[in-house]
């Protein structure tokens, strides 16, 4: 499968996300979309691990090359958990402030 | 056309389509529900690429914990569609329409360089497989493993300080 097929794929998914943070009002639904971008660049940086070392697997198949990609990617991963806990919380206890979602409301950081 | 052709094509356009559903679904339950279709395509993605481990983690952690947490506060706030804040259509358009366009040069970009025509995916190998990523994760990358539970300790402490009630 060459290489440019992820590419397209990884664009498309990560341009969608930026149209549906641009076009939605709703707090939630815009973190969803960041959400998409991020796994959008997981899946490039997955391909982009499969991309090289040819050879190495073939003529060595248990070479660990690629490894430290698909890491990185457990790492963002990771992050991103982290990352939506408390951004939930921030989004939760601005509902319980303000009690909308809606991110126009959200522009004088403050109620 | 073979079979992972077929597969590529197929999980591509559960992708795509889930994606779009997500952003244009006027219902806040009905877009965490596609995206959860999404991320289980990018999953089926990461099987055909050879990267068990992170297959197994995407649905474990997207799918199965992240997708629940918003699933569960969107129920707590009890949306729906009726009370769905809606931009103007003005606003809608333009924001398209810019989407639009940082597609339109990604692919320009994309298609006029000449050394990634000829690269391709390779499946083979054991990268993707557990043993190979757990040992290198607790030999040479112990210490960003580390401090990746410590963010996790200041994340947890952090969701417990900004959900308190009072003050």
């Amino acid at each position: 499968m060459p290489i440019n097929y992820y590419i397209f794929l990884a664009i498309a998914l990560f341009s969608i996300g930026v149209a549906g943070v641009l076009t939605r009002r709703n707090a939630i639904i815009i973190f969803m979309c960041v959400e998409l971008m991020l796994n959008a660049v997981n899946l490039l940086l997955v391909a982009f691990s499969k991309m090289h070392y040819e050879n190495v697997v073939m003529f060595n198949p248990t070479s660990p090359v690629g490894t430290e990609a698909q890491l990185f990617v457990f790492f963002i991963m990771v992050v991103a958990a982290a990352e939506v806990s408390v951004g939930l919380a921030i989004i939760v206890m601005m509902y319980r402030n303000i009690h909308s979602v809606d991110v126009n409301f959200l522009n004088r950081l403050k109620h | 056309m073979s079979i992972t052709e077929i597969l590529f094509w197929f999980l591509t356009a559960m992708a795509v389509g889930g994606a779009l559903m997500m952003v244009t679904s006027k219902n806040p339950v009905y877009s965490v529900l596609w995206l959860i279709v999404v991320f289980f395509a990018i999953s089926g993605h990461y099987i055909l690429l050879n990267a068990q481990f992170l297959a197994v983690v995407n649905i474990i952690v997207y799918a199965g914990a992240i997708m629940v947490l918003f699933l569960f506060v969107i129920m707590l706030m009890n949306m729906n569609a009726d009370n769905e804040p809606q931009k103007n259509i003005w606003l809608k358009i333009a924001g398209m329409i810019a989407g639009g366009c940082l597609l339109l040069v990604f692919i320009a970009a994309i298609r006029q360089t000449e050394a990634l025509q000829i690269q391709k995916v390779n499946t083979g190998g054991q990268t993707g497989l557990i043993h190979l990523l757990g040992k290198t994760l607790f030999t040479d990358y112990v210490l960003p493993f580390e401090i990746s539970s410590v963010l996790f300790l200041s994340a947890m402490v952090g969701a417990v300080v900004l959900g308190r009630k009072g003050d």
